[in-house]
């Protein structure tokens, strides 16, 4: 009799999370979806984020939000695949206890704390050192997601490191492999979809992440136009909702396009969690084939 | 008595976590012979046997003491280029362990690393060690196909096949049919046989029988202590100490 109850708990629980997603997806499709008949997808994916005289198009925010996610991958992937390697093959015990602890304090850290010292110190410096007009830029922005997004890469690319059985670096030493040679060439490809799933879970990280850039990156909705987008301000697709959700009429056009940059930056995070459990459904199959 | 090819010297080994490993062991491996290591486990065969390529370098030492000479160097020297010796000294593991490679890369990658870029060669090297280990028929139609895709006997024969591409003077194997069926583990025990005019075998067989019909010298280890040393012909048959009697017989382990 205990037993039933208890099991019918837990079962409620399970299926509350279930019954929540959908929830959110179909109320995120109730109040984006009417977008498409009261703006044409032509002006949709247009050039021009103007809202107040009715122009709706998001391509900006869309190339904002990729820009500022690809130059933070592009710094946080080689930076947090190396921090995992140090402290999962090279560095010594001790080191080792103590940084493991900071990198999960660095990512305890709430984002606005960290686009405050994007405001007051990141952003003065790099307008000095690179002498722009503004420091609130995409790169700043960038750089504060990549800070955002390392210690999830590290941890989770560390703990691949560490399921790699130290069989495979014996048998790599053994043919008189160095430690460079067997790093690069055997754990980390013995590793990889799980450095892959901790790319991937960085990646949405920094998509979704909203207070930081919305504090760093200038939010101007301007179009991408070439390498020195770089270093002009821009905004991503989050912080438009955020920053605009508060002051616009509920029902009006303008809500329902803010909804349907949500189904967008949704199905975003659907594919990179569809190819991340991918890969680490890979990863378990492979696991059992080793063991 | 043929000439001896490893010289070990009162060597000592002890682990950070106090266990002693080896106490003031010495032994001579003969060249051109099967050494045979046995014992229950425990015994310190397999640490002997990662003190002779420096594989031990990876684990927790507290202290070694004594001396291994190969070819009259010391290899504890920590001046010893331990990469060239490793692939002079090869290892077979208990476990097969494919590289996360094709079976091609698995063998052609200590070549590689050891400075051999030219496609032609390494392909004739590879092909050459997969012949050796008598796996080229079942594998030269997929030599690009993951290591890890072939059966467990396949799988350990790569493993040899690795090593002797390297073209070494001795090979170390520990437990090497532990995981293997019979028919695989008599190929690979004739195919000791073939070799060991060329290169110099260290085997610790995981049990008894395979010791007794393998050993051309056999070495008797019980808790780190070398306990009888002799030839196989005679140890198993006629074996001097009272350990080494009750072990063969049965009695233990």
């Amino acid at each position: 009799m205990k037993d039933k109850v208890i099991t019918r708990i837990i079962k409620i629980a399970g299926f509350s999370s279930i019954i929540i997603v959908l929830m959110i997806f179909y109320f995120l499709l109730k109040e984006g979806l009417p977008t498409l008949g009261e703006v044409a997808l032509s002006d949709l994916f247009t050039t021009r984020w103007y809202p107040i005289e009715d122009y709706f198009g998001i391509l900006p925010l869309f190339s904002g939000s990729l820009l500022v996610t690809f130059i933070s991958i592009a710094i946080a992937l080689p930076f947090g695949i190396g921090t995992a390697v140090y402290i999962a093959e090279i560095a010594p015990a001790r080191v080792k206890e103590i940084l493991k602890p900071l990198i999960e304090i660095l990512a305890g850290i709430p984002s606005v704390v960290l686009g405050f010292i994007g405001i007051v110190f990141l952003s003065p410096t790099l307008r000095e050192t690179f002498n722009l007009p503004t420091g609130l830029t995409a790169f700043t922005g960038a750089l504060l997601l990549a800070l955002i997004s390392v210690p999830t890469i590290v941890s989770v690319a560390e703990d691949a490191l560490n399921a790699v059985p130290q069989s495979y670096r014996e048998a790599s030493y053994a043919l008189g492999v160095t430690r460079w040679q067997t790093i690069w060439q055997v754990t980390l490809p013995a590793a990889r979809s799980g450095v892959i799933t901790a790319v991937m879970l960085g990646i949405s990280r920094t998509l979704g992440e909203t207070m930081a850039v919305m504090m760093v990156t200038g939010n101007a909705p301007t179009m991408l136009q070439g390498i020195q987008s770089i270093f002009k301000p821009t905004r991503t697709m989050t912080a438009t909702i955020a920053s605009e959700m508060g002051e616009v009429a509920s029902g009006s056009t303008h809500y329902h396009v803010l909804f349907f940059i949500g189904i967008v930056l949704f199905l975003f995070s659907l594919i990179i969690n569809i190819i991340s459990s991918h890969f680490s459904e890979k990863n378990r199959k492979e696991k059992e084939q080793v063991v | 008595m043929s000439n001896s090819k490893i010289s070990i010297r009162n060597y000592s080994l002890r682990y950070s976590d106090g266990v002693q490993a080896l106490k003031n062991v010495s032994l001579e491996i003969h060249a051109n012979a099967i050494n045979v290591l046995f014992g229950p486990s425990g015994g310190g065969k397999s640490s002997l046997l990662r003190s002779i390529n420096r594989l031990i370098d990876l684990a927790d030492v507290d202290e070694t003491s004594g001396q291994i000479l190969f070819n009259g160097v010391n290899i504890l020297d920590k001046e010893m280029p331990v990469s060239q010796l490793r692939r002079k000294i090869g290892m077979v593991f208990s476990r097969p362990i494919p590289l996360p490679k094709s079976i091609f890369e698995n063998v052609a990658f200590g070549l590689r690393v050891a400075g051999e870029n030219d496609p032609a060669v390494l392909h004739s090297k590879v092909e050459e060690a997969l012949k050796q280990a008598y796996l080229w028929e079942e594998v030269y139609d997929r030599l690009d196909d993951p290591g890890i895709s072939i059966s467990g006997g396949q799988q350990q024969r790569l493993c040899l096949a690795r090593v002797l591409a390297l073209e070494p003077e001795v090979i170390m194997l520990d437990e090497p049919t532990s995981a293997l069926d019979p028919v695989t583990t008599a190929r690979i025990e004739s195919f000791l046989q073939e070799i060991k005019d060329r290169i110099t075998v260290i085997i610790a067989p995981h049990n008894m029988s395979q010791s007794a019909r393998v050993a051309d010298y056999a070495t008797f280890f019980l808790q780190g202590e070398l306990i009888e040393v002799g030839a196989g012909s005679k140890l198993f048959v006629n074996p001097q100490d009272q350990r080494t009697q009750d072990y063969v017989e049965g009695r233990f382990g």
